[in-house]
């Protein structure tokens, strides 16, 4: 079947490498060939944390610059770092909700702004799906749930092979039982937000 | 139950490549494992030693991965099969064993998993191990993904018994973190106890033995290759004139490529799995098949340079190339895209690459590197230190863990890292051959691990430095695994001992000991201040455990913290400390409270004391964690 190639790129604690996961799971219960591959260890101290899911007949478990058909970034300054990984028929779906890195605090970088991190994006990709994550996941009723807000913007774009039904079974399976209603609700509210972007 | 025990044959499981091979080993009946933790190997070891708590399985965290592999040798020379694991770096730490346990050989199945990593992710050098096979003459398997690694490990454990050999099983970061979906297999019985039977004219190697074992092991490497010749783990697919020689993770990207460039028609493709010993027929028979060859392998040219060895020996001309200009580098781990472009480079294919897009117009992103977390008490100390030795010359050894990264401003408390214990043997030349205060740092973990023969050197040969232990009671680095200083009974184990870091020092000499709780930060600047100004070793424990891991206990106590209106944006905190918590808002000092953990250093360095406590801790709702698992190192 067709490749279709996924980058998510996070801080570390964000919650991508379980955003993988339920990716990952949707993918075997849809019965689509699946890889994935993520960096574990010091990068994880705060650091940024890349995973990149290869669905269909591909033997490769990451994605060289500029062979993304999808970008998903969880904080706004990150997908800008990211996008190198994509092209022009690139998806794009960002969190707008910053997390100034501590370089900004000590005087060592300046943060980019955020009308023109958009404007850039927009630019160079066939589509931007930006969204405030972090409010969302809160509406949801945990802060959290930021992965599973974007989650559900990931799945409105129908840029992946994953139907909705299955990616939601998967977060019934895969993320702990008392955050599960917390977790789909995110998940909706993210879908529904994806569906507003123009 | 754990979900490695899971016993459903056929059943396909989503796996982490560390839990693909955990559950190969489960399958082949694997009794018996050991290791030193070390990224990208640490899940391996974290779900064996899960296992053996449901299970007869025996694990164990041992102190390094010296011990780790006598351990194992032990129980595999009794007839038990054996698994014992490391980063690539930690076969150096065992290296010792290694060579001479080859000449010894094995009776129950030995497997030595090297975990190497490309591109040095979360490591201090990209060494190729595959050269350690080469070194010690034992046989070698590479596989290429995740579901091969499965399987691949009980072949190991079979060729180890049919060569009463260790087999080194060799992975890298792309193998480690990668995840696919994996058929579950039967799993084999386990088989817990062993006998030694006495041989000594076997075992014990004094020259005329190993003489004698050194012959056996050559002969036993002439199996190995007879073997290698016939492996499933070394095929060729294709028909065409091209020849593609690649391995491990390269043979993914190379399959990918020659059906993307669309020349299945052209190449003929030879995947090395069984590395060592090389296949000589297998590899010389595909060679008089090829008009032109490219070897595809990260890291070392190993075997480009056997193949090119073989080619002469059957005088052909063929052009052969692997490493080089225009073609792959030894240098960092390879990606799909790079090799694409090499394939058509080398066989002249046209390809027009994806274009990246230009991002010359695109505002700079500050840099985001690894930190050490908000409350992390290696912050609290390395403040202290560097506040107690303010007006001396100093140098600051350290060594490998979490605490390496206070190497980064505003701390910049690392002047040399070479491997684990370094901190404190260079310690000991540094301070021979320069008038500068020398203060080493070196984790619990670390200091179990080899820091303590450099001390009792040091003690011996009256150095003149000063050791700090970050004693943050566990293995923070690689996700919190236990070591001998570990109170066992946090975790809910029993039947484990305790090694006190204190009693030992003491113990070893070191004329001047300090015990701080770094925490109370003017308490253990003069506490410091004192042991520098002492002449001979001196060492300091700073004793406070690793905020994640308190947190994980549910142990975390202490309000957070926010800056009140009595500041005045000295931003001590901001510049002194680095501590992530702390943000600017419109140019005014924050603090995130979802971040602070209320380690309370910042409060006791302001000079408007400004920074209080928040009247109450925020509900546990609003700090939890949302159902996150798997999101440890």
């Amino acid at each position: 079947m067709n490749i279709t190639r996924l980058i998510l790129v996070a801080v570390g604690g964000q919650g991508n490498l379980l955003a993988s996961k339920v990716i990952g799971e949707a993918a075997l219960l849809s019965g689509i060939p699946v890889r994935m591959s993520e960096i574990h260890g010091m990068a994880q101290r705060g650091g940024v944390v890349e995973s990149a899911i290869v669905f269909g007949d591909a033997k490769s478990t990451i994605i060289s610059d500029g062979e993304a058909d999808m970008l998903v970034g969880f904080e706004p300054s990150e997908t800008l770092r990211a996008l190198k990984k994509g092209n022009s028929k690139t998806v794009v779906i960002t969190s707008l909700a910053p997390l100034s890195p501590f370089t900004v605090a000590i005087g060592k970088g300046v943060y980019p702004d955020l009308a023109q991190v958009q404007k850039i994006i927009r630019a160079k990709t066939a589509r931007l799906i930006a969204l405030d994550a972090v409010s969302l996941a809160k509406e949801a009723g945990n802060v959290m749930s930021v992965n599973m807000v974007l989650l559900g913007a990931m799945t409105q774009s129908k840029k992946l092979p994953i139907s909705s039904e299955k990616m939601k079974e998967a977060i019934a399976a895969t993320t702990k039982k008392a955050f599960v209603e917390i977790n789909l609700k995110a998940f909706d509210l993210g879908f529904s937000a994806a569906d507003k972007s123009v | 139950m754990h979900k490695l025990l899971t016993d459903s044959p056929g059943q396909t499981m989503l796996l982490l490549g560390n839990e693909a091979i955990a559950r190969g080993a489960i399958e082949a009946g694997v009794a018996f494992a050991s290791t030193y933790p070390g990224t990208p190997s640490s899940e391996i070891s974290l779900n064996l030693f899960q296992v053996s708590k449901e299970s007869d399985l025996y694990f164990e965290y041992s102190t390094n991965e010296k011990i780790a592999m006598e351990v194992a040798a032990a129980a595999a020379i009794s007839g038990v099969r054996s698994l014992v694991m490391m980063k690539h770096v930690g076969i150096n730490v065992a290296a010792d064993v290694l060579m001479t346990l080859a000449y010894v050989g094995v009776k129950g199945g030995l497997v030595i998993l090297s975990a190497d990593d490309p591109s040095m992710f979360s490591s201090q050098n990209e060494q190729d191990n595959r050269y350690y096979a080469k070194m010690a003459g034992l046989p070698l398997l590479e596989p290429s993904s995740v579901e091969e690694a499965k399987d691949m490990v009980a072949y190991a454990f079979e060729l180890s018994e049919t060569l009463q050999e260790p087999v080194i099983f060799r992975t890298t970061t792309r193998i480690n973190h990668s995840s696919a979906p994996v058929v579950l297999g039967n799993m084999k019985q386990r088989v817990t106890k062993g006998d030694f039977k006495k041989d000594p004219f076997n075992y014990v190697t004094v020259p005329a033995v190993a003489r004698k074992l050194h012959v056996r092991l050559l002969k036993n490497l002439e199996k190995a290759e007879e073997i290698a010749e016939s492996s499933q783990y070394n095929f060729t697919e294709g028909s065409g004139t091209w020849g593609i020689v690649c391995n491990g993770v390269s043979f993914n990207y190379a399959s990918d490529a020659i059906r993307d460039l669309k020349i299945e028609q052209n190449v003929k493709m030879l995947r090395i799995g069984f590395s060592h010993p090389m296949p000589e027929t297998l590899i010389k028979n595909f060679l008089k098949t090829c008009e032109k060859v490219l070897v595809i392998e990260e890291g070392e040219p190993y075997m480009e340079e056997k193949i090119k060895a073989f080619a002469q020996e059957e005088k052909l001309t063929i052009s052969i190339n692997g490493k080089g200009n225009h073609l792959f580098s030894r240098l960092y781990e390879f990606d799909p895209g790079m090799v694409r472009q090499v394939i058509a480079n080398h066989f002249n294919v046209p390809y027009t690459p994806p274009q990246i897009p230009d991002l010359s117009d695109a505002p700079e992103v500050p840099q985001r590197p690894p930190n050490l977390c908000a409350g992390c008490s290696h912050r609290a100390t390395y403040y202290a230190v560097k506040k107690a030795a303010e007006g001396m010359e100093t140098i600051y050894p350290s060594d490998i863990g979490c605490y390496t990264l206070g190497f980064l401003p505003p701390l910049s408390m690392a002047d040399i890292v070479v491997c684990m214990g370094a901190s404190v043997g260079t310690s000991c030349g540094f301070s021979k051959v320069t008038d500068k205060k020398v203060i080493a740092f070196i984790g619990d973990s670390t200091f179990f691990h080899s820091g303590i023969p450099p001390l009792i050197n040091a003690v011996f040969n009256n150095h003149n430095f000063t050791l700090v232990i970050l004693d943050n009671g566990i293995t923070a680095m690689t996700g919190h695994q236990p070591n001998p200083g570990v109170d066992m009974t946090e975790m809910n184990l029993s039947g484990y001992g305790q090694v006190s870091i204190e009693n030992l020092v003491r113990a070893i000499g070191v004329p001047h000991v300090t015990v701080i709780k770094p925490f109370n930060v003017k308490k253990s600047i003069s506490a410091i201040r004192e042991a520098l100004e002492f002449k001979g070793v001196s060492v300091i424990i700073s004793r406070e455990p690793c905020m994640l891991y308190a947190k994980s206990l549910k142990k975390l106590k202490g309000n957070r913290f926010q800056i009140t209106d009595k500041c005045k944006n000295h931003r001590n905190c901001i510049n002194d400390l680095g501590c992530p918590a702390f943000y600017l808002r419109k140019g005014q000092v924050k603090i995130d409270a979802d971040l602070c953990t209320g380690c309370s250093v910042c409060a006791q360095i302001c000079p408007e004391h400004a920074i209080a406590p928040l009247p109450r801790p925020l509900p546990e709702a609003e700090r939890g964690v949302a159902g996150k698992k798997g999101d440890n190192v």
